[in-house]
């Protein structure tokens, strides 16, 4: 039946494991997002910024007289200008600082220069393209295996003689920081020991999160009260108020800083950047609003790229398969400034999670950063902090040891899962394994897929001389950042906030410090209060992105929210149902030892035609509270939680591979995940689609390249290539369920294990078609050329 | 310059510069719902229909160049307070999440659905293959766009029970 005002609410109580259709779609689908270029503000000015077009070159003038004679230009800036505020450079998240606008040199392509405040954004643009800039080239470091040679130029003048830094002693004026963990001496021993050994070298490329929506921010200083209010794009607005604060000295209660609706983040919208800054900066002298929205090229080339860890590692198991021992040295190229946006104690992020699912009692990992010029990063590209490349170096090498062993992949795996009786299970590495049933969630994938056939369908393909691969990954994440005794951010401890109101009639509106950008806690979070409450979900509105009304937290990105925030709503809902229980005790005349919560509704014990729901709690609570009892019915709950989570999952690929041109089909893709408790089951299967995605798109597309001069090579989408709908496999999803003892309703967070767990599965899947022919790896992405060359080189004719 | 836009049935009297794009003079006029994502015709978020007829990058074409053409949006889409069947199947079917592709995606189906109103999946997933969604990985897009193709060959059902 047709209806005449749509109404996409759904409707009633609608709690844990309700497939329930999103909230937050009634203003999107009708082009009412409020995105940050949607916002206007009365006599706002845009901004727009020069770049360089050299990697490393020095800054000989700047001349900024012809731009300044366009019309409706304002205002140019430079580094000296900023020097005068003391902001030519910030703090970075990762204990390093960066230019805001280069000062003296430039560190890599496309670095801020000058920033152009106009009446118009054409106005503008034409500015900036008539900022005239003199340079003279310096000699360039690509490659961080040449960084630290004796005769590498200097990228990093400003602290060449430091050579001690956030994260310890630096050996070279273009070395970060080496960051180790585990017993070195112990596995060199293990592994010495050992059978059987491999050694396997791979790159996990850098990589660019894209969101579809670019960066921007909007400074709006009133001159008048003296307060700032910044609209930006990010995924961590308290964060960025208390960053704000430190940086201008403005006091935090004068900065209120707005994250309006976000498209799409994926880490991208984290760290703070250059434009934002000078929009901020711009407003403050200028006395009026200032936009600045990022080019697509701006967004590529500047903005935090993720990943580019370059691996070695070396794995020792016994004649029969069981592991041993694992040895991973890693090189992070992170660009001109260390700009990695990590929990402070972990440079290298979580990347020792890198022993992955299997029961390795020995284990030593060691990362080395150094600086290139390149872009600075590197941010959590929907990832928890390097669990991505962790997972992808694990699950790569298990195949790579199952073809030296002669073993099935899936079988070595097996043999080598941590059990469920292990759990809680100390790692080799450090970390405290929340739950896990993978030997399950692998079974489940395998029947799904029906292993054993495609194995015997592949034999007889390959006898034919057609190419097939099976590849699988079983990954193990870590996500939840984070317990406060380990996790926090500039010091900030990485707790989250969850408030709820219950108003007189038994609606609610709920808030909480995390953003979301397209995860879907507008529904999410109002199905645990619904269920915690038992108020209806079409009566509970959530509100995200205001820090003048959020509370505290730390923001959405490292698949945080669900276990941070989400288990803070759920115990902010339980404090309210406790005050709810007294009233309840309250209106049924009864002591509150005499009244159990039961079927969403207060009952005298043991006599369930005698209760109160909560709506009737709600209103007594402002019209008719007991005697002595605080009026009223909110309250705000701040989660530190005890651990982290650890979903896991059991991925398999089938690939069929064309001899002739290289082209990898991927046939079939099951994806098996344990996130614990599902809050709702179409949303996480969504994320599920999403995440495998760009696993998909960094397996055989996706990769920030560049030439020996340091220029960007995928500065644009023509050049960066994104998955269509048209390359986008179809995907198989499903679940197993091993709740998280420790959070609140059992939730462990999926939004980044199937970017985390897939890649892996798809290389293995190539690499498997392609084994007998000799190849052990192939390193992403997998275009046609790199297959095409492989299978020339490996005399395989086209026909 | 000053031109006169027919958006959504109504005339818009806009001042633009000659290089200003279409998409600028949309959203100028306080349509937002046009978005904006790569400056070089490779996204799609700013999808529009020229004419009711045909899908455009109005990042492609200039304001001027739009003078005596009518523009739909997706502001257009919703009728007499009712959802078109694409925004309605896009909620069903979980065809979005952050939804900034979202407005160019159900007008790129829009085209496509006019042009074959019963296409398979593999014509949904070519006939989408201009616009980009970095978070839903398509499958659901494509569902949505075959539930639209359905509610519009039967019109009695233009609007799901939610």
């Amino acid at each position: 039946m047709a209806v005449q005002t749509p109404n996409l609410e759904p409707k009633g109580i609608q709690g844990l494991g309700k497939a329930i259709k999103r909230k937050e779609d009634a203003r999107f689908i009708v082009g009412k997002g409020n995105y940050l270029d949607d916002i206007n503000l009365p006599g706002m000015l845009y901004m727009a910024l020069v770049h360089s077009p050299y990697a490393h070159a020095k800054i000989l003038n700047i001349d900024t007289s012809e731009a300044l004679k366009i019309p409706g230009v304002k205002a140019v800036i430079t580094a000296k200008d900023l020097a005068a505020a003391g902001l030519s450079w910030i703090p970075t998240l990762a204990g390093d600082k960066q230019m805001v606008l280069a000062d003296g040199k430039v560190l890599y392509q496309h670095q801020e220069v000058a920033a152009v405040y106009a009446e118009t954004r054409q106005a503008a643009a034409d500015g900036a393209a008539a900022v005239q800039v003199e340079y003279e080239p310096l000699p360039v470091v690509v490659d961080p295996y040449k960084a630290t040679a004796p005769d590498a130029p200097v990228l990093r003048e400003d602290i060449k003689d430091q050579m001690s830094g956030a994260h310890g002693p630096r050996r070279h004026p273009n070395h970060i920081w080496t960051w180790e963990v585990g017993s070195k001496d112990e596995t060199e021993k293990a592994l010495a020991q050992s059978e059987v050994r491999i050694k396997q070298h791979m790159v996990y490329p850098r990589s660019h999160p894209a969101p579809l929506e670019p960066c921007g921010c909007i400074g709006d200083m009133n001159r008048a009260t003296g307060r700032l209010t910044v609209y930006m794009t990010t995924q961590a607005p308290h964060a960025i108020r208390t960053v704000l604060s430190l940086v201008t000295k403005i006091p935090e209660n004068n900065i209120r800083v707005i994250s309006p609706d976000i498209g799409g983040g994926f880490g991208n919208k984290v760290p703070v950047y250059p434009g934002y800054v000078c929009a901020i900066v711009g407003s403050i002298v200028l006395g009026a609003p200032v936009k600045w929205v990022e080019t697509r090229t701006e967004n590529l080339t500047t903005t935090g790229f993720a990943r580019d860890f370059h691996m070695d590692i070396e794995i020792g198991a016994t004649k029969d398969g069981r592991v041993t021992a694992m040895k991973v040295y890693t090189l992070a190229d992170h660009g001109a400034f260390d700009a990695a946006a990590d929990p402070s104690k972990y440079p290298a992020g979580l990347f020792s999670i890198c022993t992955g699912s299997y029961d390795f009692q020995k284990a030593y990992a060691q990362v080395e950063a150094v600086y290139t010029n390149k872009a600075p990063g590197g941010v959590a590209y929907r990832c928890s902090f390097r669990v991505t490349e962790a997972s992808y170096l694990i699950e790569r090498s298990m195949d790579v040891l199952a073809h030296e062993l002669k073993m099935d992949p899936a079988e070595l795996r097996l043999k080598n899962f941590i059990q469920p009786h292990q759990f809680p299970y100390p790692s080799a590495l450090g970390w405290t394994y929340d739950s896990g049933d993978y030997e399950k969630t692998l079974k489940v994938a395998l029947e799904r897929i029906g292993y054993h056939e495609l194995r015997k369908e592949q034999a007889e393909k390959r006898a034919r001389g057609e190419l097939m691969g099976i590849g699988i990954s079983t990954f193990t994440e870590i996500v939840g950042a984070g317990p406060s005794k380990d996790f926090d951010i500039l010091g900030i401890k990485m707790f989250d906030g969850a408030e709820i109101r219950v108003h007189p009639t038994g609606s609610a509106i709920v808030r909480a410090g995390t953003r979301h950008q397209g995860q879907g806690h507008e529904t999410t979070w109002a199905q645990i209060v619904s269920e915690e409450l038992g108020l209806d979900v079409d009566k509970i509105i959530v509100e995200e992105g205001d820090t003048d009304t959020a509370p505290y937290g730390l923001g959405t990105y490292a698949s945080r929210s669900t276990p941070t925030a989400g288990g803070a709503m759920a115990l902010a809902a339980r404090r309210i149902r406790e005050k709810a229980k007294k009233i309840a005790a309250h209106l049924l005349e009864v002591g509150e030892n005499d009244v159990e919560w039961v079927d969403k509704k207060f009952q005298v014990k043991g006599v369930p035609g005698k209760s109160v729901t909560m709506n009737e709690v709600a209103f007594a609570a402002y019209t008719n509270p007991p005697p002595g009892l605080e009026p009223g019915l909110e309250t705000t709950y701040y989660y530190d939680p005890p651990n982290l989570t650890f979903p896991h999952g059991a991925y398999v690929c089938v690939v069929d591979i064309d001899k002739g041109t290289g082209e990898v089909k991927v046939r079939r893709f099951v994806a098996i995940d344990d996130c614990g408790t599902i809050i709702n089951p179409m949303i996480v299967e969504g994320q599920v689609h999403g995440g495998l995605t760009e696993g998909f798109a960094m397996a055989f597309m996706q990769e920030i390249a560049f030439d020996e001069q340091g220029n960007h090579l995928a500065s644009n989408f023509t050049d960066y290539l994104l998955p269509t709908a048209l390359e986008t496999p179809k995907w198989e999803t499903g679940h197993t369920v091993t709740p998280s003892p420790h959070h609140p309703i059992g939730a462990k967070g999926v939004g980044e294990s199937p970017t985390v767990g897939s890649p892996a599965a798809f290389v293995n899947a190539v690499v498997d078609a392609l084994a007998h022919l000799g190849v052990r790896h192939i390193d992403m992405p997998i275009t046609r050329e790199k297959v095409w060359r492989v299978l020339r080189s490996a005399g395989i004719d086209a026909f | 310059m000053e031109i006169t836009l027919k958006i959504n049935g109504s005339e818009k009297k806009l001042s633009v510069e000659p290089r200003t794009l279409l998409v600028h003079a949309i959203r100028d006029a306080g349509l937002t719902g046009t978005h904006i994502g790569c400056d070089s015709s490779s996204c799609g978020v700013c999808t529009v229909v020229l004419d009711g007829k045909t899908a455009v990058k109005s990042c492609t074409m200039f304001a001027v160049q739009a003078e005596g053409h009518e523009i739909t949006t997706i502001e257009g889409m919703a009728q007499g307070g009712q959802l078109h069947p694409l925004q309605q199947a896009f909620h069903d079917q979980h065809g979005l999440q952050c939804g900034y592709c979202t407005p160019g995606m159900i007008m790129a189906a829009h085209v496509l659905l006019q042009h074959n109103p019963n296409p398979t999946e593999e014509e949904i997933r070519f006939g989408l293959s201009g616009n980009l969604c970095r978070c839903t990985g398509y499958q659901n897009i494509v569902k949505a766009v075959q539930q639209a193709a359905e509610m519009l060959r039967q019109p009695s059902s233009a609007a799901a029970d939610d």
